[in-house]
C-alpha cells in the first residue's frame, strides 16, 4: 500500500459500528468527557483557601524532604521502628524523591524488615508460614495444568522464578544459620 | 476485625487488627462489605513499591456501609451504602481545586510525586486499605458517595478504581471519530478501555495481551479485534501492518510495571527490582502509536527510573497522557451509562473468596488461574 495523504481505510463504516457495539459514539464530543478540561479550577474554593485542621501527630511522622510541612491528614498504619524505620527515616529526612538513593534505602529498609519481621514470628504462636502465605494453596481447584499448558502464556519463562523469590531467602537464612553453628562448634572443639 | 496483612513479597495472611477509629474531624469509618484485587495489589504483593510495610492491609477498591462518623462530617451518616474512590484527597488544596484529586498534596507526608491512595504502602500516604472488616476514610464528606438504590455492591466496586480507570484512559488518549485505537492489557482496565473507546467513537479497537481466556473476554464483552503477542514474532511490526504501516492513532497501556513480553525487562524489574517497573508495554506503545499520536497511560508504575524509549517518543511527536484517575470526575457519565446498560461492572469479576482465603486469592489471580480476571473479597462480620 502506498503512502498518500489519506487515512487507511478502517474495516467498518460508522453505521455498522454503531449497529454493533452498544453505546457507539455515547461520548462522541471530546469536550463533553468528564477528564475534559484536564483542570477544572474552582474559584470559590481558591478564593476561600480553606485549610484543613490538623490532624494531631501523636508519635514524630516521618515525611518526604520535599513535603514544608506535615500534611493535615495522614496515616497512622505501620509506625517506623527497629533498624528498617532508621534506613527509611533517613531516606525521607535526606534524600528528595528525585534521587535514587531515597527509593534504594526504602527498599532495603522494605527487606531488613521482612526478613525481622519472619525472625520475630519464629518465637510466637503464629509463626510466618510460607505454604499457607504464599497462597500456594490456591492451587486446589483452579486448574493449575490446565491454566497453565496448552496457553500461550508468556508469563511461564520465568514463573519457576517466583518460588525462588519466596523461599531463596528462607534457604539462605537456613544455610548462613547452619554455616554459623559449624563454625562455632568447630571453634569450640580447638 | 480481621485484616489482609501483608508479610513480605509473595507472602500475606489475615490477622486480627485493632478497629480503626477517627484521627480527625472530617474521617469516617465504613465497614467493608465488598472488596477486590486490583492489578496494581499485586506490584505490592510482589515487593515492589517501596515503603510497603509488613502489617500494612491492602486494598483501594471497595463499598461498605458507614459505622462511625468524624465531628465534621455533614454529608455522610452511619447507615448509608458508599462506594469510595481509591483517591484519598481534601478536595481544597491547589490540585484538588482544579480537578486533579488524584494528584492530592494534603493527604500524603510520604511523598510528593504521588496522592494518597488506600492500602497502597507508605509511598501513597500509609493508610491501610479495605481488604479488611473496617477500614478508615479520611475526608468523608470528600470522596465516598451513596451508592444508589438501582446499583448492586458487584456494579459499584469496578467503579471504585478498574472502571473508571479504563473509561480514564481512553479519554486520556484523545479518542475522536474513526481513530484506531490499540490497547495493551486485557485486564479489567483494558477491557474497559477498550470499551470505552467504542464510546468515545473509535473506528477501530485492538486489545493485546499473552492470556487467551482475557483476550476471549476483550472480544466478547469489548467487541474488539484481539493480538496474542506471544504468537507474533514481533507485536509492534505487526501492529503496524494491521494499521496500513502507519501504526494506531492512540495506544493505551493497560498494563504496568509488571509487563511480560521480553525476560530481560521482566526480571530486572518485577524480581530483581532493579527498575521501577518493567517498561515492555510502554516501549511497544511509543512504537506502535503512529508519528503524532497519543500514548495514554494508565498502568501502574513504581517510582525508581526505568528504561523506557524516550528518543522514539520525541521523533516521532507523541502526546504522553497519564495519571492516576482522578475517580469521582468520572461516576457521574459512568453511572449514565451504566444505568443505561451500556455497561455492566461486575461482567469483569469472575472469582469471590472469603477474607479467609486472601492468599489464595492473590494467588490465583497473580498467576492467571482459572481464567480469573478480577477476584472480590468478602469480608463478612465476626
Amino acid at each position: 500500500m502506498p503512502y498518500t495523504a489519506r487515512k487507511p481505510p478502517l474495516p467498518e463504516t460508522t453505521e455498522q459500528l454503531r449497529a454493533r457495539i452498544p453505546g457507539w459514539g455515547v461520548d462522541l464530543d471530546p469536550r463533553d468527557r468528564p477528564a475534559f478540561p484536564r483542570e477544572v479550577p474552582d474559584e470559590a474554593v481558591i478564593a476561600a483557601e480553606p485549610l484543613p485542621e490538623q490532624q494531631p501527630e501523636l508519635r514524630p511522622r516521618e515525611r518526604s524532604v520535599e513535603h514544608l510541612r506535615l500534611t493535615p491528614v495522614f496515616g497512622t498504619a505501620q509506625p517506623l521502628h527497629g533498624l528498617s524505620g532508621a534506613v527509611k527515616r533517613l531516606a525521607y529526612a535526606r534524600y528528595s524523591e528525585a534521587r535514587a538513593a531515597h527509593w534504594l534505602l526504602l527498599l532495603a529498609g522494605d527487606r531488613i524488615e521482612s526478613a525481622g519481621a519472619h525472625l520475630r514470628s519464629l518465637a510466637t504462636a503464629h509463626p510466618d508460614d510460607p505454604v499457607t502465605e504464599s497462597g500456594v494453596l490456591g492451587e486446589r481447584g483452579a486448574h493449575p495444568v490446565r491454566s497453565r499448558l496448552g496457553e500461550h502464556r508468556a508469563d511461564l519463562s520465568h514463573t519457576p522464578l517466583d518460588p525462588v523469590v519466596v523461599g531463596g531467602p528462607w534457604v539462605l537464612a537456613v544455610g548462613a544459620a547452619v554455616l554459623g553453628v559449624r563454625a562455632v562448634v568447630r571453634r569450640t572443639r580447638r | 476485625m480481621k485484616a489482609m496483612v501483608y508479610r513480605g513479597p509473595y507472602k500475606l495472611r489475615v490477622e486480627e487488627k485493632d478497629r480503626p477509629r477517627i484521627e480527625h474531624p472530617q474521617d469516617a469509618v465504613v465497614r467493608v462489605t465488598l472488596a477486590t484485587i486490583c492489578g496494581s495489589d499485586l506490584h505490592l504483593y510482589h515487593g515492589m513499591m517501596p515503603d510497603t510495610r509488613i502489617g500494612h492491609t491492602f486494598g483501594h477498591e471497595f463499598v461498605g456501609v458507614v459505622d462511625e462518623v468524624g465531628s465534621a462530617v455533614e454529608n455522610l451518616k452511619v447507615g448509608d451504602r458508599v462506594m469510595v474512590p481509591f483517591n484519598v484527597y481534601c478536595g481544597t488544596c491547589f490540585f484538588c481545586a482544579r480537578g486533579l484529586y488524584s494528584n492530592c498534596h494534603n493527604v500524603n507526608p510520604n511523598a510528593t510525586a504521588v496522592g494518597g491512595i488506600y492500602g497502597y504502602s507508605h509511598t501513597t500516604g500509609g493508610y491501610d486499605g479495605g481488604q479488611a472488616q473496617y477500614v478508615r476514610v479520611p475526608f468523608a464528606d470528600v470522596g465516598p458517595s451513596v451508592i444508589p438504590d438501582w446499583l448492586s455492591d458487584a456494579d459499584a466496586v469496578p467503579l471504585t478504581d478498574a472502571v473508571s480507570t479504563g473509561y480514564f484512559g481512553a479519554q486520556l488518549a484523545d479518542v475522536v471519530e474513526g481513530d484506531v485505537v490499540v490497547v495493551l492489557g486485557a485486564g479489567p482496565v483494558g477491557l474497559t478501555a477498550a470499551r470505552s473507546a467504542w464510546f468515545m467513537g473509535a473506528g477501530r479497537v485492538i486489545v493485546v495481551d499473552h492470556l487467551d481466556f482475557r483476550l476471549e473476554k476483550a472480544r466478547t464483552w469489548a467487541y474488539a479485534e484481539t493480538v496474542n503477542f506471544s504468537q507474533v514474532d514481533d507485536v509492534v511490526l505487526h501492529l503496524k501492518r494491521m494499521t496500513g504501516g502507519l501504526g494506531a492513532d492512540a495506544v493505551i497501556d493497560c498494563v504496568g510495571a509488571e509487563a511480560d513480553g521480553n525476560l530481560l525487562q521482566h526480571v530486572t524489574s518485577a524480581k530483581l527490582k532493579l527498575q521501577g517497573g518493567s517498561p515492555i508495554a510502554l516501549n511497544w506503545a511509543i512504537d506502535a502509536v503512529r508519528k503524532g499520536g497519543t500514548v495514554s497511560v494508565m498502568g501502574a508504575y513504581g517510582p525508581m527510573f526505568s528504561a523506557v524509549k524516550f528518543g522514539d517518543a520525541m521523533n516521532k511527536g507523541l502526546t504522553l497522557r497519564m495519571n492516576q484517575t482522578p475517580v469521582k470526575r468520572q461516576w457521574p457519565r459512568l453511572l449514565e451509562h451504566v444505568r443505561a446498560g451500556l455497561l455492566t461492572p461486575s461482567d469483569l469479576l469472575t472469582h469471590t473468596f472469603p477474607l479467609d482465603d486472601i492468599a489464595e486469592a492473590y494467588h490465583v489471580f497473580s498467576s492467571k488461574l482459572d481464567g480469573c480476571i478480577k477476584a472480590a473479597v468478602v469480608p463478612g462480620q465476626d
